[in-house]
């Protein structure tokens, strides 16, 4: 169990070093790092599902941040921080902690699972007649194909209309692009 | 973008039927072994990406065009509307699991799970198709200096 809250140390050590970094390049790179650490978190809670995404997610975002961003203009956000802003967010992070506190009161131990805490937790229900009612043998895609299919499909839609958003403002770019290249 | 070294051109070419595999395999069997169609997508479009970066432009135009990949992200999306439609009809319920009350697999085959299988390769197509196009939208056309 130690070994884990290295690993998630060692997360936000590299959480923190992305946002402080002073080149983009370097900000990526711990990017991936915050991925993998937590990747290895995910399967040292014997979640494989969630490691697999997770590792091949951040590669795949790992290649596009770098060959997208990294030297085609970056802007830098400058500006300092007022009074009245620093006192704002100083409140909110700690209602943020106050309510925090409180949800940790309930919450189970850590990498313990809801039913044992609750009797009539809904996963329970799933262990019990996931593979009668599905008939696959892997639980989470039982729940996210069968069980909570509607949240799946929601998922896929929110995938659609982002990138037909992403692609709807980058087209423009590309014709004037076109168009430039044409004069010249 | 012309492409990388022959060491790169030919280390693709070699690797990138199994990655394609690999991620049709993971996208197939999500319903038995740790997986789905999620991950089984994204290392699909990744296999597009590496030999992009590798080949440059033009050859991965010949592999997969945009509009190919734009059509199959939005039938993939489209068919797994259907398959929840054909939930409704046939079944109980909007997206039902219409084949495995009718025709129930052995546990461990891999056909089993009803229309587990379909709705995974959905996904994995979906994810795929659109991810490369992003892809190709942010990394192959240069972008406008700010001026």
């Amino acid at each position: 169990m130690v070994l884990i809250q290295v690993f998630l140390v060692f997360t936000i050590v590299a959480a923190v070093i992305a946002v402080e970094a002073p080149s983009a390049l370097s900000s990526v790179i711990s990017l991936g790092a915050v991925g993998f650490g937590l990747s290895i978190a995910f399967l040292w809670l014997a979640a494989p599902d969630i490691a697999i995404t997770q590792v091949v997610v951040e590669i795949v975002t790992l290649v596009i941040l770098i060959r997208a961003t990294i030297g085609k203009g970056v802007t830098e956000i400058q500006g300092n921080e007022s009074k009245p802003m620093l006192i704002g967010s100083l409140i909110l992070f700690g209602l943020g902690a106050a309510f925090f506190a409180n949800y940790l009161s309930v919450f189970p131990d850590f990498g313990k699972s809801a039913m044992d805490i609750f009797s009539n937790a809904p996963s329970e229900a799933y262990l019990q007649f996931g593979l009668e009612k599905s008939g696959g043998t892997n639980i989470v895609n039982d729940i996210l194909l069968d069980f909570r299919a509607y949240d799946t499909l929601g998922e896929a839609s929110v995938l659609f209309a982002a990138i037909l958003g992403a692609i709807t403002l980058l087209q423009k770019r590309v014709f004037y692009e076109e168009h430039k290249e044409g004069v010249e | 973008m012309k492409g990388m070294s022959n060491i790169v051109k030919t280390v693709t070419r070699w690797v990138a039927p199994f990655i394609v595999a690999f991620g049709i395999y993971i996208a197939l069997t999500g319903h038995l072994t740790p997986g789905g169609g999620f991950p089984g997508g994204v290392i699909i479009a990744g296999c597009f990406v590496l030999i992009t970066l590798a080949y440059g432009k033009d050859k991965v135009e010949q592999v997969l065009g945009l509009k190919t990949a734009a059509i199959t992200d939005s039938l993939a999306a489209l068919s797994f509307l259907g398959m929840g439609l054909l939930g409704c009809v046939l079944g109980k319920a909007f997206l039902g699991n219409f084949i495995q009350s009718g025709f129930p697999g052995e546990a461990f085959e891999l056909l089993s799970g009803g229309n587990m299988p379909i709705l995974n390769l959905a996904i994995s197509f979906k994810v795929g198709g659109s991810l490369f196009v992003v892809f190709a939208f942010l990394a192959l056309f240069r972008v406008i200096e700010e001026d």
